[in-house]
């Protein structure tokens, strides 16, 4: 039962909290906005974890990692 | 057309540090203001006088836009890891992985959890639960930033964990020698220069109300507190930054003698001032590297604030390129290029007849091949197989010397700042000139806060990781195209938020603090 009311409290004070809110309605518009961008688009069409397309398993993405130690082809030609 | 056809690494590179730099923007302010805000609220609580509530909520307002606009923005840093800097990301993943856990989980839900109790819980709360409240926030904010700076100084210097060539990770061998003292300097230094910034905010903001005569008495209340949390946080910013440049004199020499612009090593080296580097100047030339420089008039005061003995060598670039001095860092002679070099190529010669004991799936002779080289003393220099010729050792002299010269003096002007408008007090309603001086060197703290990290990133160059990854080997084999790509749609995307956050803050800022 008491547990049941600092729950229903908790709810109420961002209840409130979110009601009362001005300038803080543009803030969490920016925000989800700004996360909707990020998660998305960004992460999903332009990141994607490199290593996942070089091997499934940690071996074979260690393994991938080893041969470009051994061997590196990208050499900073802006020096 | 020139530009596009800078290297992968190159744009790379200028990806990373745009969006860092962007990131960094938000980071110092919501930790200076941060602490001024706590401070506004103690003083509330102490004394119970409405117009420190009015202030308080003022400046909790600045800070809460801000804090809005750049929350998550580093997160993109972690996305470019995976993708750009995949070879960084693997092998740094061990190390990486428990400072970034402990941010994540600890300090970050911690300022999420007290940033809501101390925006919504004004009314909820009582006065000490809510100061309580607000101190918390900040103190979680500045755990963040401890965890993500132990991160950067430890690719500063990567102790506490080696090389295994198995796995190609880094594998933590003990975690407290992680926290190494660069972590620990470079983190006091980076929070109590960002007080500064706080300050330097503050003192703008109050002086833009003393220039349009309104808010007078919050203006000069403010500017008060600001310029004590100013003076504290300069003093202890200098401090700290005196023995980060020890750390940087012992373990990364290279960068210190860029930041001088000291090509020859000296003993009684001065310490410069200011000057214009020479153009023509290049390592390997007799020319003088200076136009025209202006040496701090201490003899020997570089050689002191590297030892404490003004008689000690300071190697320049030339004698970090060619070795044979004595390192700062344990006494023995240093190593040259060249011999660093062939080393790095046996451990990679090594590795190579490893990797192929392991396609055999052969552990055992490929294990015992590498702990031969561990015992030659050869993977400790591993990344200097990747660096083919000495003049590629060299960061861009010019930025990180200018950087570094800039920096401090910003740092200067902003401790008289803080000492005239302590000494002019109340005087400060009338004294436009100061006023117009205080509100330019708001733009000014921000540029000085990302001269510190030109410094410290572009003078660990070619390093990703010191001595043990070069940036052409951390970068991942993508196109270019498509980091030039990412790169626009950054700019504009973080160009956007800067712009939302400059009308908000404005917008908020000429509102003034509320009656209510």
């Amino acid at each position: 039962m008491k547990a049941q009311n600092i729950f229903n409290r908790i709810i109420i004070f961002y209840k409130d909290g979110f009601r009362q809110m001005t300038i803080g309605w543009t803030l969490w518009a920016i925000v989800l906005i700004k996360l909707f961008i990020m998660f998305a688009i960004l992460k999903v069409f332009f990141f994607p974890n490199f290593l996942n397309s070089k091997g499934k398993t940690e071996q074979e993405k260690a393994a991938y990692v080893r041969e470009q130690m051994i061997e590196n082809e990208v050499k900073n030609d802006n020096r | 057309m020139e530009l596009l056809n800078t290297s992968l690494v190159e744009w790379s590179r200028a990806q990373f540090a745009l969006t860092a730099a962007y990131h960094w923007l938000f980071v110092p302010l919501t930790l200076g203001l941060g602490l001024i805000m706590c401070i506004f609220e103690t003083i509330y609580v102490k004394t119970g006088k409405e117009e420190w509530k009015r202030a308080t909520k003022f400046w909790m307002t600045i800070f809460g836009i801000n804090f809005a606009i750049g929350v998550a923005t580093g997160l993109i840093l972690e996305f470019e890891f995976g993708t750009n800097w995949s070879n960084y990301s693997w092998l740094v993943g061990d190390i990486f992985g428990a400072p970034l856990a402990i941010e994540g989980i600890l300090a970050f839900f911690m300022e999420a959890t007290f940033l809501s109790l101390m925006f919504f819980g004004w009314k909820k709360l009582s006065r000490g639960g809510h100061l309580a409240a607000t101190w918390l926030t900040v103190i979680g904010a500045t755990i963040s930033a401890f965890w993500i700076l132990t991160a950067n100084a430890w690719m500063q210097f990567p102790a506490g964990a080696h090389l295994v060539a198995e796995t190609q990770r880094m594998e933590m061998t003990n975690f407290w020698d992680v926290l190494s003292p660069v972590a620990v300097n470079k983190f006091f230094h980076t929070v109590v220069s960002s007080w500064v910034l706080g300050a330097v905010f503050v003192l703008g903001i109050s002086s833009w109300f003393l220039l349009k005569k309104r808010n007078v008495e919050f203006a000069l209340k403010s500017i008060k507190i600001g310029s004590i949390v100013g003076l504290v946080a300069i003093v202890l910013t200098i401090l700290t930054g005196h023995t980060s440049a020890r750390e940087v004199a012992a373990k990364q020499p290279m960068k210190l003698a860029a930041m001088e612009g000291l090509y020859d090593g000296k003993t009684n080296a001065k310490l410069v001032g200011f000057g214009i580097l020479n153009p023509s100047k290049k390592y390997d030339n007799t020319e003088d590297p200076f136009i025209f420089k202006i040496d701090v008039p201490i003899p020997g005061f570089l050689s002191w604030i590297a030892t404490y003995d003004s008689n000690t060598f300071i190697p320049g670039i030339n004698d970090v390129i060619k070795g044979g001095h004595k390192q700062l860092l344990d006494g023995t002679d240093a190593l040259s290029f060249a011999e660093k070099r062939e080393r790095g190529l046996a451990a990679n010669e090594a590795l190579q007849k490893i990797n192929i004991l392991y396609n055999q799936k052969d552990t055992i002779a490929a294990q015992a091949l590498w702990n031969e080289q561990v015992q030659a003393g050869n993977t400790q220099y591993f990344g200097y197989s990747h660096i083919e010729q000495e003049k590629d050792m060299i960061p861009n002299v010019p930025l990180v010397f200018y950087a570094f010269h800039i920096m401090v003096i910003l740092g200067m002007l902003f401790a008289a700042l803080f000492i005239v408008a302590l000494i002019m007090k109340d005087r400060l309603k009338k004294a436009k000139w100061m006023q117009i001086i205080a509100l330019i060197c708001l733009p000014l703290a921000f540029v000085c806060s990302q001269m510190g990290w030109v410094v410290t990133e572009v003078g660990r160059f070619p390093w990703a990781i010191h001595e043990v990854l070069p940036l052409n080997a951390a970068v991942s084999k993508l196109a270019t195209g498509s980091v030039v790509t990412t790169f626009f749609v950054f700019l504009v995307l973080f160009t956007a938020l800067l712009i939302a956050e400059l009308t908000i803050m404005l917008k908020q800022i000429r509102k003034g603090p509320q009656e209510n």
